[in-house]
C-alpha cells in the first residue's frame, strides 16, 4: 500500500490501523480531539507531539513525517502501557536472557568446531522474546516454539545440560539425539518442542489448549510462530478454530524481521494484530528489546486467558541478530541492517533500565560469570555423553503398548 | 451372544460410543460430526450423550483439525477425528507425517501419540476424482504411521477399539461402500490386535490377499470358482501397517500361487510391498508368477459407465486367478 501524502493522513491511516478513536489517540498523547483532527484533515499540517503520536501508534515517527519509501508502517500499535514489574523480577527475566544469549554463543562455537551436527538457528538478540513470553507461565503450562526454539525451551525450564546433550546429538539428550537443535522438546515441563516446519507449532499448540480445556484446568498453552509463519494457511486456520472454540491459547509472534533470507514486508501484506481482530481475537504488540514490557504484557494476557476470556495474541518486535541459520552469508542483508540490533539489544536496555534503579556493574558481571560457567560445564558434559545406538532408535519408532 | 444385522457404521459409532464410556480422555472432532452426526451418520448420538467439550464440530479446517488432534494426543487425550474424505488428507499431511508420525521418534519417546484419523476411502458413489481415491499406501509407506482397513462390522468395531487404545497415531481407513452393510456384531465385541491378518476362507490352490471392501468381491469369485473344483484362500489383511507378512507368506506355503487385490492403484500400492516381499522370502514356495490386480494408473473418473470400468472387480480378479493357476 502507497503511504498517504501529507502527515496528517498518515497519522489518520496509522490510527486507523491500530484502531483507535481520534479521542483516544487525543488522550494518550495528551492533546485535544480537535487538535488530532485537525492535523489529520489538514494537509501540510504538523504536530510537535509527532514522536509521541509515532510512539503510540508503533509507527516509526520519520514515516509519519516524511512518508519514507511510501510503504505502509510495519508494525502494529501497542494498545495497552504495561504495568512496571517489580526489581526482582526485572533481575531474574535478565538472568533468564543471559543464560539464553551465553548458550547460544557457546552452541555458535561449538558449532562451528563442527561438534554438533546439521544446522542450527539461533535467537541471538531475540532473548526478550523468549524470556518475556515464558514469565508468567506455570509447569502446567505448555508452549510450542518454532525453529529458532532454544530461548523457548531453556526459559521454559529444560535442563542446560539435557539440551546440549541433545545439541550435540547424545544418548542422554532431550530426544535421544534424535531431534537436535530443530526439535528439542520437554513434554515433562510443558515444552513442545521446537518445530523444523515454519508454523508447526501453531495447531499442537491449540491441540494442547483444547486438552487443558477438556480436563477443566486453567493451564494456557502458548503457540509461539515467527513472522515468516504470517502467510502459513495453518495460522489463519488456528486463530479462527482458536475462536470458535475459546481456546485457553495465546498466539506468540515472535517478529525478527526476516521470514528467512526475505524481509517481513515482502512476505506478509497484512498486520498480524488485525488479523487477529478480525477473527475477535484481542492482540497486543511490544518492543521485544524491552523484556519486562513483554513479560508484563504477556502476564495480563496470560491471567486474561486464565480467567477464561479466550484466545489472546501477542505481536513482539525483536531484531535478529544472525542469519537464518548459523553459518549464513547473509548476502541478502545490509551491513547496516546486520549491525542495527546493537541498538535494540535486549540485554543491553535491561542493564540499562536496572542500573537506572540501582543494580551495580558487579552484578552484571557476575551473572554473565556465572551463565558462562554454567554453559561450559554444561557443554563439557554434553561432549562425555554417550553415542546413541542405532539399534535403539530403530526400536523407537513406535510406542509401545501401555505407553 | 452375536447381534445380527448390525450396519458397519453402526459398529464403527457403537465403538466410539464404548470407548467414549470406558476412557474420558476418548473426544470426538471433525466436520459436521456432532450437530449432523457425520456425512455417513456414523458419530449419530455422541453429541448427546458425551456433550460440546468431547465430541467437537470443527471448522473446514483439515490442516488445523489434526494438527490440534496430535497436541492434543501429546497433552494426554485420546482423539479420534473424522476426516470426511481420504482425499481430504491430503490438506493434513504436515500434522500426520511431519509432526504425529514423528513425534514419538523424534522426542525421544517422551509422550506417545494415540490419535486415531477415521476416514472413509473407495469408489462406487460417482463422486469423481477428487472424493473417491483409495491413498493408504501413502499413509502406510511413513515410519510411525498405523494404518488399517476392516471389512466388516465386527472387524470395523474390534479395530477401532484396537486403534483407539493404541498409543501411536493410526489411520482408520472405512470403504464408503461398507457403511449401510449388515453383519454380525458379537456381545460384546472384542478388540482385534492390530497387525494380524485373518483367513477369511480357507483353500488350498491359490491365495488372494486383500482388504476392505474387496475381501466381499474375494469371497464371492472364491465361491464362483469352487463349483469348478478349484479352492481358492481369501486372506483378509485387515491392518496394512504393520501387515501380517506370516500370515501371507503361510498361506503361499499351502498355495504356492498368490494374487493380491485392491481397489487402490495398482502402481506402488500396497499389492506392490507385498509382492515384493513374497517375491523375496516366499521365493520357494512359488509355482506362479505373483499377480496384482488394482485399479489402473488414472485418476478416478465420474461417469457411471467410466468408474464401473476403472474398478478392479470380480472379473479381474477371477481372470488374474485363472492365470496363476493355469
Amino acid at each position: 500500500m502507497a503511504g498517504s501524502d501529507h502527515i496528517g493522513a498518515r497519522v489518520k491511516e496509522a490510527r486507523t490501523a491500530a484502531g483507535l478513536s481520534q479521542q483516544a489517540l487525543a488522550e494518550r498523547v495528551g492533546v485535544s480531539q480537535a487538535a488530532i483532527n485537525k492535523l489529520e484533515s489538514t494537509p501540510g499540517a504538523s504536530s510537535r507531539k509527532l514522536v509521541e503520536i509515532a510512539k503510540v501508534l508503533g509507527v516509526a515517527a520519520d514515516w509519519l513525517a516524511t512518508g519514507g519509501s511510501g510503504d505502509r508502517p510495519k508494525t502494529s500499535a501497542p494498545d495497552r502501557t504495561a504495568p512496571a514489574l517489580p526489581q526482582d523480577q526485572q533481575l531474574e527475566l535478565y538472568q533468564r536472557m543471559v543464560l539464553v544469549r551465553e548458550a547460544e554463543l557457546a552452541a555458535a562455537e561449538v558449532f562451528a568446531a563442527g561438534e554438533i551436527p546439521g544446522f542450527i538457528h539461533l535467537s541471538v538478540g531475540q532473548e526478550g522474546f523468549a524470556a518475556g513470553i515464558t514469565s508468567p507461565l506455570r509447569p502446567d503450562d505448555t508452549i510450542a516454539a518454532t525453529h529458532r526454539g532454544h530461548g523457548i525451551a531453556l526459559c521454559k525450564g529444560v535442563a542446560l545440560e539435557r539440551f546440549f546433550l541433545e545439541l550435540l546429538g547424545r544418548a542422554e539428550g532431550l530426544c535421544a539425539g534424535r531431534g537436535g537443535s530443530m526439535h528439542v522438546a520437554d513434554l515433562a515441563v510443558g515444552m513442545l518442542g521446537a518445530n523444523g516446519i515454519v508454523g508447526g507449532g501453531l495447531s499442537l499448540a491449540a491441540g494442547s489448549a483444547m486438552a487443558h480445556q477438556v480436563r477443566g484446568s486453567d493451564a494456557v498453552a502458548v503457540a509461539c510462530f515467527g513472522d515468516g509463519a504470517q502467510g502459513e494457511g495453518l495460522l489463519h486456520e488456528t486463530l479462527n478454530l482458536a475462536a470458535l472454540w475459546q481456546l485457553p491459547l495465546l498466539f506468540a509472534c515472535e517478529n525478527n524481521g526476516w521470514g528467512e533470507f526475505s524481509p517481513v514486508e515482502r512476505q506478509f501484506a497484512a498486520r498480524i494484530g488485525e488479523v487477529a481482530s478480525a477473527f475477535g481475537i484481542e492482540s497486543v504488540c511490544v518492543c521485544g528489546e524491552d523484556v519486562a514490557a513483554v513479560a508484563a504484557m504477556t502476564g495480563e494476557l496470560v491471567a486474561a486467558i486464565r480467567a477464561g476470556e479466550g484466545p489472546k495474541l501477542i505481536e513482539c518486535h525483536t531484531h535478529r541478530a544472525r542469519g537464518h541459520f548459523e553459518g549464513d552469508p547473509q548476502r541478502y542483508r545490509s551491513e547496516d541492517d546486520q549491525q542495527a540490533w546493537l541498538e535494540k539489544d535486549p540485554i543491553a536496555y535491561s542493564e540499562q533500565q536496572l542500573a537506572t534503579a540501582g543494580v551495580v556493574q558487579a552484578q552484571f558481571d557476575d551473572t554473565r560469570a556465572d551463565a558462562k560457567a554454567r554453559v561450559a560445564a554444561a557443554v563439557e558434559q554434553a561432549r562425555r555423553g554417550t553415542l546413541p545406538t542405532f539399534a535403539s532408535a530403530r526400536a523407537g519408532v513406535y510406542a509401545p503398548a501401555g505407553a | 451372544m452375536t447381534v445380527a444385522g448390525v450396519r458397519f457404521g453402526k459398529a464403527i459409532g457403537t465403538a466410539l460410543a464404548d470407548a467414549m464410556r470406558a476412557d474420558p480422555a476418548v473426544v470426538v472432532l471433525g466436520e459436521d460430526i456432532a450437530e449432523a452426526g457425520g456425512s455417513f451418520g456414523v458419530t449419530r448420538g455422541l453429541l448427546a450423550e458425551f456433550g460440546p467439550l468431547r465430541v467437537r464440530d470443527t471448522p473446514i479446517a483439515e490442516a488445523a483439525i489434526v494438527g490440534a488432534a496430535t497436541g492434543a494426543a501429546l497433552g494426554g487425550l485420546r482423539p479420534v477425528v473424522e476426516i470426511m474424505f481420504m482425499d481430504f488428507l491430503t490438506l493434513a499431511m504436515d500434522a500426520l507425517v511431519n509432526q504425529a508420525a514423528k513425534a514419538w521418534f523424534m522426542f525421544g519417546g517422551q509422550a506417545p501419540v494415540p490419535l486415531v484419523v477415521r476416514t472413509p476411502h473407495g469408489g462406487g458413489l460417482n463422486a469423481g476424482p477428487q472424493h473417491s481415491q483409495c491413498l493408504e499406501a501413502w499413509f502406510a509407506h511413513i515410519p510411525g504411521l498405523k494404518v488399517v482397513c476392516p471389512s466388516d462390522s465386527a472387524s470395523a468395531y474390534g479395530l477401532l477399539r484396537a486403534a483407539i487404545d493404541d498409543p501411536n497415531p493410526v489411520i482408520f481407513v472405512e470403504n464408503k461402500s461398507l457403511y449401510a452393510a449388515a453383519g454380525e456384531l458379537p456381545e460384546p465385541a472384542p478388540s482385534l490386535p492390530i497387525g494380524q491378518a485373518r483367513t477369511a476362507r480357507p483353500g488350498s490352490d491359490a491365495t488372494v490377499v486383500t482388504y476392505g471392501a474387496c475381501v466381499a468381491t474375494a469371497l464371492e469369485t472364491a465361491d464362483r470358482l469352487a463349483q469348478e473344483g478349484l479352492d481358492i484362500e481369501v486372506l483378509d489383511l485387515l491392518s496394512l501397517q504393520p501387515w501380517d507378512e506370516a500370515a501371507v507368506l503361510a498361506s503361499l506355503a499351502r498355495t504356492h500361487r498368490l494374487v493380491v487385490f485392491h481397489e487402490a492403484v495398482t502402481a506402488f500400492g500396497v499389492g506392490a510391498e507385498i509382492v515384493a516381499r513374497m517375491a523375496d522370502v516366499g521365493f520357494d514356495e512359488l509355482d506362479a508368477p505373483l499377480k496384482r490386480v488394482g485399479a489402473p494408473f488414472m485418476p478416478v473418473p465420474f461417469s457411471r459407465e467410466l468408474e464401473a470400468a476403472f474398478q478392479p472387480n470380480d472379473v479381474a480378479l477371477e481372470a488374474a486367478l485363472r492365470e496363476v493357476l493355469a
